[in-house]
């Protein structure tokens, strides 16, 4: 077993105010290990930036403590602290008349002298973080000119210049596109893996957390905190319980949460692979129960081939073909509306 | 440009000015008499007069005054992160008004205008208002962490000191308010050179002390959390980063009057010529371009062919407020200071 990077001993995290304490969680005992990308997930107000303003020296430790490379957090030094943690943050930016290359090389502060001034170590330094970033190309424009992603990168750029062993980051795909999400953390795992370094992420990125994350940490109010492994955590249902809410439901098959609707019919689906899939997400959509079991009223076959058909039955006397998926819902709903007619007639 | 270049490109425009400044003016002087006074060679007395003892020490101190405003102005605009933010934001000027304004109208405007004794009294409490708010915005610096809360604070101590002004002027006479009032439309002139050295001195010695700061100012200017993750000790850079501008804004002030706009103008026109916020060039170049902008206004002021010379807080209003203007409409494009 390798040695942490960070431990916590029944560590108390929270605010000090005029009169006393605003502890938001205690008796946690975490640890960070070389080579893990870890992430932190929780609702809003869980305290997850509060945990990680504390890892990151930026706020007291209210009680117990925390060990980084075996020292405490309370003795570190700015200076210290420097050469060991490096963040990323979601403050906004002031700097972005800054190129990337002069950025990155702020990483660099912690080893220069009174002035700043780069020797050329540091900038070999700067130049390999813009390139384990991929940022050769962009490396002398102004951050201004840069995309959120590739801003983002800029950032843990800078963290990687910094040459620490662990790195912390505030939601660093908030604002980004999925291509962008993914790349991101896919980055942040690479770092993680050959560099060796310890990195803990908090994000809301359930999807991303599931691929990426070696340890998933879940925090709640007033809930005791739970680490693992995310598959673990998944199946243990820490994940549903975490973030149940009325209304959505989680789907521990694909890992995703979604509204819970209320389904008027059960649909019962032959066919395969991806046509399936996304017919499935149609009729979940538009209020239609997928089914497995061939018990159910109406069925929609898939043909196989390039131009797939959907063959529906039992909504009239006579099977329908559709060609697409738009045709097959317009199918469906005027079944349903019509059978709602009927009932009410009835009635 | 390489920052060589562009330092040195600057300074030549500033030279020049000074030079512009030492030869223009009521009485144009021909540069002819100007060399000779520099080789040692006999010059009239009027023209002599006129260079040693009013347009040497008065560019001298429009130099040393738009740098340090300039300075303190940039100061506060990376410290506080704010384009808007001046030397006068913490209510320094204001404390340096009403220095003046309890001389002038409790001490009967008489003693203001005593030579030597009269200006040297303004002097003396301009820099001592200035310096009691400047000492109480310090104290107050070490138990307010924020520094939003800090200028608002600054901006307050401001309105309070404007407010007492405001009653003194109510129990004061016509004369006592002209003198106040003069002093409020600044001026580069009444630096004299038996008071040079104490301002001059003061002056450079904090402008020196603002040039040690690059490293520090480029890491506020990440934010303070970034600044401490790079192993900043935030508050002691941010007490130092206070001191420096608050003392520059009181020693120009207390010397030459409220001067409007060179600090929040100045550090914009800056960036805008070297293309960045590299403090490590920003901070000389905005010294410099700070110096010429002053020099440029009093030329304005006393340009040749207008009766006396015109008040340097209008000049530099004129020309300063057009680029604040400016910096606001903006500020959205540019997405920094």
């Amino acid at each position: 077993m390798s040695t942490n990077l960070l431990y916590t001993t029944d560590l108390g995290i929270g605010y000090s105010e005029k009169n006393g304490q605003k502890l938001l969680h205690r008796h946690l005992n975490l640890a960070l290990k070389p080579g893990e990308l870890i992430c932190t997930m929780g609702p809003n107000g869980a305290g997850k930036s509060t945990l990680l303003k504390t890892l990151a020296g930026f706020i007291a430790v209210q009680e117990g403590d925390a060990f980084i490379h075996g020292r405490s957090i309370r003795s570190l030094k700015e200076k210290e602290l420097s050469l060991m943690v490096s963040v990323v943050l979601t403050e906004k930016l002031t700097i972005e008349d800054f190129t990337v290359r002069q950025l990155v090389s702020l990483g660099r502060y912690p080893y220069t002298g009174f002035f700043g001034r780069l020797s050329d170590e540091d900038q070999k330094i700067t130049d390999q973080a813009i390139a384990d970033t991929g940022l050769e190309l962009f490396s002398d424009r102004k951050l201004s000119q840069l995309s959120d992603g590739e801003k983002q990168k800029a950032m843990i750029a800078k963290a990687l210049a910094q040459e620490t062993s662990i790195m912390i980051l505030d939601e660093p795909t908030a604002f980004l596109d999925l291509p962008g999400r993914i790349e991101i953390m896919r980055l942040l795992r690479h770092l993680a893996a050959h560099k060796n370094k310890g990195i803990l992420v908090t994000t809301h990125d359930l999807e991303q957390t599931l691929r990426f994350a070696d340890k998933l940490w879940l925090i709640a109010q007033g809930k005791e905190m739970v680490c693992g492994t995310p598959e673990d955590l998944l199946l243990q249902g820490y994940i549903e319980s975490f973030f149940a809410r009325e209304g959505i439901l989680f789907d521990s098959h694909t890992g995703c949460f979604r509204a819970d609707e209320d389904y008027s019919e059960r649909v019962h689906i032959i066919g395969k692979g991806i046509t399936s899939y996304w017919v499935k997400n149609a009729l979940e959509r538009n209020g239609f129960k997928p089914d497995k079991n061939n018990s159910a009223d109406i069925h929609i076959e898939i043909t196989t081939g390039d131009d797939p058909e959907y063959i529906i039955s039992g909504t009239r006397d006579n099977e329908v073909r559709t060609t697409s998926i738009e045709s097959m819902l317009h199918e469906l709903k005027t079944y349903n509306v019509e059978k709602q007619i009927y009932t009410s007639t009835l009635e | 440009m390489r920052k060589g270049q562009i330092i040195f490109l600057l300074f030549s425009i500033s030279f020049i000015l000074f030079g512009l400044n030492l030869l223009l003016g009521p009485v144009t002087i021909p540069a002819r008499t100007l060399f000779s006074l520099i080789k040692g060679s006999v010059v009239d007395d009027l023209s002599r007069n006129i260079l040693l003892q009013i347009r040497f020490p008065q560019s001298v101190t429009a130099i040393l005054a738009g740098a340090g405003l300039a300075t303190a102005g940039l100061l506060m605009q990376t410290l506080f992160r704010n384009p808007l933010a001046g030397p006068d934001v913490l209510g320094i000027t204001s404390g340096a008004s009403l220095g003046v304004a309890v001389i002038t109208m409790f001490t009967g405007a008489w003693i203001v205008y005593m030579p030597q004794l009269g200006v040297l009294s303004l002097i003396l409490s301009a820099m001592a208002g200035a310096m009691v708010v400047m000492l109480t915005i310090l104290a107050l610096s070490q138990r307010i962490k924020d520094n939003a809360m800090l200028l608002i604070t600054g901006l307050m101590m401001g309105y309070i000191s404007s407010a007492v002004v405001g009653v003194l002027t109510v129990y004061s006479s016509a004369e006592n308010l002209q003198a106040f009032t003069l002093w409020g439309l600044g001026t580069f002139s009444s630096v004299s050179w038996d008071r040079m050295n104490y301002f001059a001195g003061v002056t450079i010695i904090a402008l020196f002390m603002a040039m040690l700061l690059p490293k520090p100012l480029n890491m506020l200017l990440m934010g303070e959390r970034y600044a401490s993750n790079l192993g900043l000790r935030v508050e002691r850079s941010r007490f130092i980063v206070l001191f420096c501008a608050g003392l520059l804004t009181a020693v120009v002030t207390a010397f030459c009057g409220p001067i409007a706009f060179i600090g929040v103008a100045t550090p914009h026109i800056t960036r805008l010529a070297i293309g960045g916020s590299d403090h490590r060039i920003l901070l000389p170049a905005n010294m410099l371009i700070g110096a010429s902008v002053a020099l440029l206004c009093n030329l304005i002021a006393r340009m040749p062919g207008v009766e006396g010379a015109l008040p340097i807080n209008a000049v530099t209003s004129l020309m300063g407020a057009p680029i604040v203007i400016w910096v606001v409409l903006t500020r959205h494009k540019r997405k920094y200071l």
